[in-house]
């Protein structure tokens, strides 16, 4: 019950953090994507509030020998980078630009935004899912 | 309201509910890889998971209440155009293994060489998207 309680106060948080920060207001992304145009900074500003406090916190967090309702710390990052990284970066990159949702202002958008943020989301999880399958075949 | 300050409050908030979910639950908060997570047969760790997200589609409600201006008008309202973007965005977040919040967050925080290249290469191509459509194919206004 904690742990669905601290979960559900944590998405809350990030909703209403990326709500005020300006980042469900998919034009306002776009203005942000558009470097070539009448560029918008003020979203540089949520990135860096948002991995300036997560970057201050960890190191105290990391202190403890585990989670408060989990056996153990996330592994440290890998190194490889290749191709799938890569590939897939550039895929999401070209539907963030093209709509101005990446997947967390698109499902806090997904209970008010009506039917374009409803087909939205599905073929984002048909995406996701389609990802599942296909690397699931062997080989 | 100020064109800084907003935002870094914004961002701070974001900040610190990626830091509960290590806190309490040792995982990295991706939104991504949080949905990506349910659509298994048989989710891992089902509740939690469930519990972030109607946390998100809360906070959506609550925003649409008190601040409605926060959650612009689609910039999409081409109903095939939509159906690609969200293909591209799910199908990609889940082949480069994070999206926004994963790699662009909590990644470029813990000092992940996979996060910065990754989050480059999204910013990159996502600029160029809005380029090309905005001022070589003239689509969006």
């Amino acid at each position: 019950m904690k742990s669905l309680l601290v979960a559900g106060v944590a998405g809350l948080l990030f909703a209403l953090g990326l709500g005020l920060g300006g980042m469900t207001d998919p034009a306002k992304v776009v203005g942000f994507l558009d470097v070539a145009g009448r560029w918008d900074p003020s979203l540089a500003f949520v990135m860096a509030g948002a991995l300036g406090t997560y970057a201050l916190l960890r190191p105290f967090i990391l202190r403890r020998t585990k989670p408060v309702l989990a056996e153990r710390f996330p592994p440290p990052p890998q190194a490889s980078v290749d191709g799938r990284l890569i590939g897939g970066a550039a895929l999401f990159g070209i539907g963030w630009g093209m709509s101005g949702y990446c997947p967390g202002p698109a499902l806090v958008s997904l209970p008010v935004g009506g039917t374009p943020v409803l087909l939205f989301v599905g073929a984002m999880l048909v995406g996701m899912a389609l990802f599942r399958g296909i690397m699931r075949q062997p080989g | 309201m100020n064109p800084v300050l907003l935002p870094l409050l914004g961002g701070v908030l974001v900040g610190l509910a990626s830091a509960l979910l290590l806190l309490f639950h040792g995982r990295i908060a991706g939104i991504s890889g949080i949905t990506g997570g349910l659509l298994s047969p048989a989710p891992a760790d089902f509740g939690w998971r469930a519990a972030f997200l109607g946390g998100l589609a809360l906070g959506g409600v609550l925003l649409s209440v008190f601040r409605p201006e926060s959650l612009g008008p689609p910039v999409l309202t081409n109903v095939g155009a939509t159906l690609v973007a969200g293909l591209l965005v799910g199908f990609g977040t889940r082949l480069g293994g994070g999206c926004t919040s994963g790699h662009g967050v909590c990644g470029l925080a813990r000092g992940s060489k996979r996060s910065l290249v990754a989050t480059l290469t999204f910013m990159a191509t996502a600029a160029l998207t809005v380029f090309l459509s905005r001022h070589v194919l003239g689509g969006a206004s």
